[in-house]
This record gives structure tokens, sequence and C-alpha cells, in this order.
């Protein structure tokens, strides 16, 4: 549970995501999904309930369990004073990427995320698609465990948002890395995720793999129906009178992962 | 699938060591970026030379201001000195908020980095950037006839009380951002606050020219203190007062 003032941002919500699958959060503009993350990711602090990254309370242990983490944020935000590498580097650095490593994995993960050939532009040139891709290669340049993608692909053409699935696809197979998503694209969830969570008002809906779930609607719904389904009539409805909805007490919001 | 992949690492070994890391990526950063966009560094030398050649050359040279056997300029250039790394520490409160809503400090705040670090680099910063205008303020100096100490040891410790002074405005001004929260209302304390204590202070004339109770403000103005290092080091005046002779 999270609260904003009186806003219930989220709410009893109580979710468990296993150690090496791709995890899509979906639901509505003001579902809580971000708030969701920023709990998980240790930058809101936990108000009620209890969170565990990787078998860590994070409200105990944030440190370790940042030195674990990539986070791509919604907002797109690198620095735009720095070249495409020296953004790289400077994540390199702070995650304690040894210094013998930390030109060949800063390379890496550029290739990856294919800028090496405008690595050393000033990141402020760069277009948003290739800014969306530098940020992917900040938060992989530790290999983190725990990979919490925010919105990734807002703003690609079809194109780079194909290639963006694939590296996460690939990163997940080859380091066994577990990926946190939200995206409002929903053959994107379906295409990419094992699980998918549907959020709205702050509550969790559902839960399920998106076949599941899509049988659960009819023979040949899409992920799109599930979602409609469930967070349907009000889309994007009253935004104030959930905020002075449930001030119960909750009971126990456990989040586990691992 | 319950794989537990993390043992906890926390010892205060540790957090020194993160401490001191993070302040060092984190300060190569704000160089990398300094060094990317200099025109910030070559702007804001300009008017502490204005100052220096338009204020100073005219006020030595009707004698207002009593600064003992120190000439006006050699009285004035260690308050300039100060004056420009004031006005550069005081915005970096705004530099903070502005990696904030760029989502910047967010992405930095979520990697094992303690919040110490954050705020020492921009203060390192601050300092290098109160440091410039040195390279450029002494020579002019020089110029105008005043003569500055070339004792090594001197011009280190001024270098150093330069970037101590610098780094505590930038302290002050982030931890008033953390009030302020908002870049212009921040634009709006900084500009209000960087007058007071630049003519509250010795800077510019000796404190016991002042009315009583600006004497009282002149001496808790922590600008007074930097320039009085600056001017014992430079020029050799410990000057608070103006009966101060040179050595
Ligand atoms: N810093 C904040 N202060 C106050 N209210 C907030 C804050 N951040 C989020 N909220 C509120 O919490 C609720 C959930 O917001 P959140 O950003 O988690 O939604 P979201 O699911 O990520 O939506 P979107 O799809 O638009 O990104 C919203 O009602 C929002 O107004
Ligand atoms: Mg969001």
């Amino acid at each position: 549970m999270h609260r904003f003032g009186e806003t219930v941002a989220v709410d009893h919500l109580d979710l468990q995501i296993g150690a090496g699958e791709v995890f899509g959060l979906l639901g509505p503009n003001g579902a809580g999904k971000t708030t969701t993350i920023r709990v998980l990711n240790t930058l809101l602090p936990v108000q009620e309930g209890t969170v565990r990254v990787f078998g860590l309370d994070v409200s105990r242990y944030a440190t370790d369990v940042r030195r674990h983490l990539g986070y791509v944020p919604q907002q797109l935000s690198i620095e735009a004073a720095l070249t495409g590498r020296q953004n790289v580097t400077w994540f390199a650095r702070l995650f304690d990427v040894p210094r013998r490593e930390r030109a060949a994995r800063v390379d890496e993960a550029l290739a990856t995320m294919d800028l090496l050939g405008v690595a050393d532009r000033l990141a402020g040139t760069y277009s948003g698609g290739m800014i969306r891709r530098l940020e992917l290669a900040q938060a992989l340049v530790n290999r983190p465990a725990l990979l919490v993608l925010d919105e990734p692909t807002v703003g690609l053409d079809p194109i780079a948002r194909e290639s963006v699935w694939d590296r996460v696809r690939q990163m997940r197979d080859d380091y066994g890395m577990t990926v946190l998503l939200t995206t409002h694209y929903m053959d994107e969830a379906d295409e990419l995720c094992n699980t998918v969570a549907l959020m709205h008002r702050g509550r969790l809906q559902v839960v399920g793999s998106p076949g599941r779930l899509r049988a659960g609607i009819g023979a040949d719904a899409t992920l799109e129906d599930v979602f409609r389904h469930y967070a349907g009539a009000d889309l994007g409805g009253d935004e104030e009178q959930k905020g002075v909805r449930d001030v119960r007490r909750s009971r126990q919001t456990a989040r586990k992962l691992g | 699938m319950s794989v537990a992949v993390v043992r906890p690492r926390a010892s205060w070994a540790e957090g020194i060591r993160l401490l001191v890391v993070r302040t060092g990526a984190l300060s190569l950063v704000e160089l990398q970026k300094l060094r990317h966009d200099n025109t910030e560094l070559v702007t804001r030398v300009i008017q502490p030379v204005l100052w220096l050649l338009v204020f100073g050359q005219i006020f030595s040279q009707i004698r207002a201001i009593p600064t003992g056997d120190l000439s006006y300029l050699a009285y004035l250039t260690p308050g300039i000195l100060a004056q420009s790394a004031l006005f550069v520490s005081i915005f970096v409160g705004i530099q903070i908020i502005w990696d904030r809503d760029a989502g910047i400090l967010t992405k930095v705040m979520v990697t094992p980095t303690p919040r110490s670090a954050i705020v020492l680099a921009k203060a390192f910063a601050a300092g290098i950037r109160g440091l410039a205008p040195v390279v450029v303020l002494v020579p002019v100096a020089l110029l105008l006839g005043v003569s500055i100490t070339v004792n090594p040891v001197n011009i280190i410790g001024a270098a150093i009380a330069l970037m101590l002074g610098a780094g505590f405005f930038a302290c002050l001004s982030m931890a008033i951002a953390g009030v302020a929260q908002a870049r212009d209302r921040l634009m709006g304390i900084g500009q209000l606050m960087t007058m007071p204590l630049f003519f509250a202070s010795n800077a510019l004339y000796p404190i016991d020219i002042m009315p009583p109770w600006l004497q009282v403000i002149s001496q808790i103005n922590p600008l007074t203190y930097l320039v009085n290092a600056l001017r014992g080091l430079l020029v050799g005046a410990p000057a608070t007062s103006g009966r101060t002779s040179a050595c």
C-alpha cells in the first residue's frame, strides 16, 4: 500500500515475481504501476506491508538490492552533456564494475543496443529512440539480476521496439535475468511476458500468463480485450474519487521476488 | 524458483568505501560535464573581472575606503575571488533540482550510491568552478599592480580555502533546494541571498566602517571568513579592520 497524502496509489498489492521470468505490469494511466515500481526499487519508502527483492527486505537492505538492479524510468533521462560512452561508463562505476572489465563491459552494453557507432557523440544529440537504447545500455552494464523497465518502448518506432524486445529476451536467456516491465502496448505484453498482472486504481485485478487471461475472457479474445474487461468501463475516469476511498488499515502487503 | 541471490554486505568499512568511491565517480562526471560545456566557466569570469577593473579602479582613485597600508585593489582582489565563488555556488541547488526533474538523480539513487556522495560531488564541482576564475583574475590583478604572494604554500592554501568556501556555499544551496523544491523558487531565493551575503561582508570594505548592526551581521557572515582567509594568504593581510598593515 502506498499513499501520496490522501491519494492511495497502490492498495493491497500482493504479487510474486518468479526468477528468470518476464513480468508485465499493466493497467490504465494512474493505475499505480510506476508507484509500485518505485517502491520495489527502493526509491519510495515502504509505507505498509513488506516488499522483498531477491529475498531481501528492501526497507532494510536497500543498498544490497540496488547492486543487482537495472532501472529504466518512464521519463527519458540521460546526461546530455556527456557522450553516450561516458554515460554508460558512469553507471559501470556506480555499480562497481571492476576497472579491468569496465571498458569491455561498456562496449558490450553499447553494442547490444547498437550504439557503438555513435558512442562518442554527445548524448544530447541523440534521438528519442537512441536515448532509450542508451538508457537500456546503462541499465544493463552491471548485468542486473532484475531489470526494471517503466514503459521502455514508448516513442520507439516498430523496428526499434522489436529490437528492444529481442535484446530483453536475449539478456534473460543469457544471464537468467528477471525482467519487470510496464507497457501500454498489449501486443508487446502478449509477446514478451511470461506473466502479466493487471492493476486498476491501485488494486491488483488479475495475474496470469497472457494465454490464460485471454482464454478466461473468450475463445479468441486478445489481451486488449482482457484489459478492457478489467479496467474497462471507467478508463481514465474520476481520479479524485479513488483518493479518499479506502483509508482502512491494510493487511500486510507482501511482494516477493526470487 | 526461490533463489536467494543476494547476501547483504553491510559494514561500516563498506559504507566508507562506497562514499569515497562514489564521490570520486560522480566528481569525475561533473568534470566531464564541465569539459564538454565550458561556456559557463568563461561567462562566470567576466563579471568578477569587471568588478576589479571598474569598481576597483574607480574606488582606488577616489580613496573612499580606508584599507590601511594595503592598496584598495589589493584589498579588493581576495574579496572578488570569494564573491565569484559565492555566486557560482549559490546556484548549485538549482542543478540538483534540474537533475531531479530530468530524472537523472532518480537513476543515480537506484544505484548503490550513498546520497551524501551526490552532495559531496556537487560541492567538489562547485569548488572547481569557484577556483576557475583565479586563472583570469590573478593575472588581471597583477597587471593592475597588485602584489600577490608567490609563496606556493600560500597559493595552495588559498586554493583550498576557495574550494572549501565554494563547497560550503554549494551545500547551503543544496540544503535550501531541499526545502524550496522548485527551480524558479530557488532562483529567487538564491538571488535574494547573494546580495546581502556579499554586501554585508568585508569583501568590498572593512567591517569597522559599517554601522554597528551591519557589523554584527558581517561577523557571522561566512563570506567574511573566506575573504579573511584569502586576504591573509594572498596579500598578507588578515584585514578584518581598516587598520591592518601589510606584512
Ligand atoms: N509524487 C506523487 N504525488 C502525489 N500523487 C502521486 C505521485 N505519484 C503518483 N501519484 C498518484 O498515484 C497514482 C498512481 O500513479 P502512477 O504514476 O503509479 O500510475 P501509472 O500506473 O504509472 O500510470 P501511467 O500509465 O500514466 O504511467 C495516480 O493517481 C497519481 O496521481
Ligand atoms: Mg507510470
